[in-house]
């Protein structure tokens, strides 16, 4: 018989003409053309209230504002050196590089420097190699900011050594010692004495200036407007 | 979240009209790109500021390009540490809006490629020669290192002065850095956008330093990151390369979490995690995992909660969630792992019809998609034929039937899953009554509409005949031969003429007979 009809469960790949006009709906929206409004839901708000850390002037109106301030600048603090990291994992491999006193003692016998990518568990000999890792494999700009010298307490940098190829910042030589170069992996530095990098102002130069700048009180930082949900409470780490 | 703001309250008048022939010509690209399998937006955030910068009746306006001698001067107020640098990174922002200023600033910034350094997707982190900045550009995944061979030396290191201070302590700053780079990142041009690519590293660092298992807080960085991993899954080698990478990662349970508590706690991220879910299910490689994470129940579940929303407080832009939902769940029970896979509750059906009501005027495309889910729960097991028939909704289903193509087809196909479970079936259908709607359908000019009609009438004569009597009774005779010379439908036009022309006992006797000679 000439009929064929029988039922079956029909499965559809990404192409399918039947999911057309749904697919390009979805990307009128990411495309911002719907013009189907709603109103962004009011945040909660309540009145303002100042960061509890001691020399943090931040003040903020919404708990997530608070949380997010506090998790990027506060969470992942070195309690030797006061510098601030953007994640456990550098904080980790800060204070292991630059305050343990037997790291550079094992150093010398073992591959110790860990590789700055938290899923990667490569270990390197000098802060070089892993440096070279980072660029070849997980390709990592070259100048991306993982070589900063240690802070020196008295004024600002004088800078001895001519720049690295690549490097936006460079290594100062004049520091080292038996710690060799001392990374620190990106940071962020504390609010009250912030070095901005300046580039070179003419393609001759080669050696950056920095400039020390006294920051005012810093408002929140927020990749987009924050949701709705409120404060769940400090994070266990 | 990001994507219910707009520039403000819709327009009257001109600038109604404005946008909405803007909508037309977007749509129409947006198609022609999906036909092309080229189907990638970019999303561009940018706060509502219309008020300050001019803007009326939701145009855009775009500020005239620079020369490269002011571009220099804003670069340099913006390297400058004084107070006024943030005005200065606000008029650098606003000014990047025009594609021609964007191109003078990138100019000679040297290009380097970004690696994924995402926390959790571990092994794509070790993936080579692949480019989260590509995410950014929206393009394929092309790895080369490039410097862009002719430019100004003059505005050397204008990338890297806005990562400099993206990167700085003072928040505000970094901010508008953020922003300048966002506007950039969003260029029709793909050069423009492939200059921000070294910003990539630092953006994943700072992603990663939330907690591990999107345990942040913010809704926003959610549905970032959600928007990100979509991107992800819809390149050309999602399926042999990056799917398998998720799936190996805890994402994808966090995903369906993600998902499923949208109507509580986040529907901007939800709609995302949604559409990823939705690219890895459909490229079929995962579905076993998915399946044993209980996917299944889970979306059932949130499909009831999304339609129990309906009939109150829809929020607007609701579609966006419903459209991936009723696509997994569709593909998930379209799997084949052996078992047979099934949901036995009948309140999915209800919820299936309450949507298509809600959404039919508005997003008639959300039709398709709940028919398509229609069909996969029927098309085995009788129990949501039997469901559909007993909770009485075979009316609202027949109502679907004129409402396009695809729609006609895939009702009829519906009816045939319910026609074929046999005559306590076919009665219920014969009696609703289903002939006076299946004749007007088989005098549609549409082929496979039509023989999608000569496949249920067969089934309903072949298991209750008492309908192909009534069908001659009315006029189904004509409706057949005009069929008989269209190649596609003539067979099976000939063979139901063959069957309704059979002696049918009293019921066929004098005015069936009548007709017939007539005709024959």
């Amino acid at each position: 018989p000439p009929f064929a009809f029988a039922p079956r469960r029909l499965r559809f790949g990404p192409h399918h003409p039947l999911l057309e006009d749904g697919d390009v709906h979805r990307h009128l929206y990411l495309q911002g053309v719907l013009t189907s409004l709603a109103e962004v839901a009011e945040r909660p708000k309540v009145s303002e209230f100042s960061c509890h850390i001691s020399g943090c002037c931040q003040v903020f109106d919404t708990v997530e504002d608070y949380e997010h301030h506090y998790n990027t600048l506060h969470r992942n603090v070195c309690s030797f050196c006061k510098r601030s990291f953007p994640s456990g994992h550098l904080l980790d491999i800060h204070i292991l590089e630059w305050h343990d006193s037997l790291f550079q003692i094992m150093a010398e016998k073992q591959n110790m420097y860990k590789c700055l990518v938290e899923a990667c568990a490569e270990k390197f000999k000098s802060s070089k190699d892993r440096k070279d890792h980072l660029v070849t494999v997980h390709l990592y700009p070259a100048d991306f900011r993982f070589d900063r010298p240690k802070k020196v307490k008295s004024g600002p940098k004088h800078v001895s050594s001519p720049m690295k190829q690549g490097a936006s910042m460079p290594m100062d030589v004049s520091m080292e010692t038996l710690e060799q170069f001392q990374v620190d992996p990106i940071e962020i530095g504390p609010s009250e004495n912030m070095e901005i990098p300046q580039p070179a102002a003419s393609p001759g130069s080669s050696v950056p200036e920095k400039q020390l700048y006294k920051s005012r009180i810093p408002s929140t930082i927020c990749f987009g407007q924050g949701a709705t949900r409120g404060f769940k409470g400090p994070r266990k780490k | 979240m990001w994507g219910w703001r707009r520039r403000g309250a819709g327009p009257s008048g001109r600038g109604a009209e404005e946008l909405r022939a803007r909508r037309r010509e977007r749509e129409a690209a947006l198609r022609k790109a999906r036909r092309q399998e080229q189907l990638v937006s970019k999303r561009l955030l940018r706060e509502d500021t219309t008020a300050e910068e001019g803007g009326q009746d939701g145009a855009e306006i775009v500020p005239d390009p620079l020369s490269e001698d002011e571009v220099l001067e804003l670069l340099r107020a913006v390297q400058r540490g004084s107070e006024d640098r943030k005005r200065s990174l606000g008029r650098l922002r606003w000014a990047l809006q025009n594609k021609e200023t964007q191109q003078k600033f990138v100019r000679s910034a040297q290009v380097w490629h970004c690696m994924a350094v995402i926390k959790d997707m571990s092994r794509v982190a070790l993936c080579p020669s692949r480019c989260v900045g590509e995410l950014v550009c929206g393009r394929g995944w092309e790895g080369r290192r490039s410097q862009h061979p002719l430019g100004s030396t003059r505005l050397d290191g204008s990338i890297r002065t806005l990562i400099g201070i993206f990167t700085s302590s003072l928040a505000d700053m970094q901010m508008e850095a953020a922003r300048c780079l966002h506007e950039l990142s969003h260029s029709s041009d793909p050069a423009v956008a492939e200059a921000c690519l070294p910003v990539t590293s630092y953006l994943l660092t700072y992603l990663s330093g939330h907690s591990v298992e999107f345990m942040s807080p913010h809704e926003a960085v959610l549905e970032g990151l959600g928007y990100v991993l979509s991107q992800l899954l819809q390149a050309k080698e999602a399926p042999t390369e990056i799917i398998p990478l998720v799936l190996d990662s805890v994402l994808p349970q966090h995903m369906l979490r993600l998902v499923c508590s949208g109507l509580k706690a986040g529907i901007g991220a939800a709609v995302e995690f949604a559409w990823c879910l939705h690219y890895i299910i459909c490229s079929h490689t995962a579905n076993a995992a998915l399946l044993s994470l209980g996917a299944l129940p889970a979306l059932t579940s949130l499909l009831l909660d999304l339609a129990s929303e309906i009939p109150q407080d829809a929020p607007e832009g609701l579609e966006l969630l419903v459209c991936p939902v009723l696509r997994c769940l569709s593909n998930l029970l379209a799997e084949e792992t052996g078992c047979e896979v099934q949901i036995q509750d009948e309140r999915l059906l209800i919820a299936l019809f309450l949507i298509l009501q809600c959404f039919l005027q508005q997003h008639p495309f959300i039709v398709q998609e709940c028919l398509w889910l229609l069909n996969n729960l029927t098309a085995d097991e009788p129990f949501f034929c039997s469901a559909l028939l007993s909770l009485d909704l075979l009316p609202a289903l027949l109502q679907l039937l004129p409402c396009s193509q695809m729609a006609s087809v895939l009702v009829l196909t519906v009816l045939c899953n319910i026609a074929e479970k046999g005559p306590a079936y076919c009665q219920q259908l014969h009696r609703q009554p289903a002939l006076p709607l299946l004749l007007p359908t088989l005098a549609l000019p549409d082929p496979e509409v039509v023989g999608q009609c000569l496949e249920l009438l067969h089934l309903l004569f072949l298991h209750w005949p008492e309908a192909a009597a009534d069908f001659v009774t009315q006029g189904g005779h004509r409706a057949l031969e005009q069929h008989q010379s269209t190649p596609v439908l003539q067979e099976r036009a000939r063979a139901l003429l063959d069957m309704v022309g059979q002696p049918l006992g009293a019921s066929a006797l004098s005015p069936c007979h009548a007709t017939l000679s007539a005709f024959s």
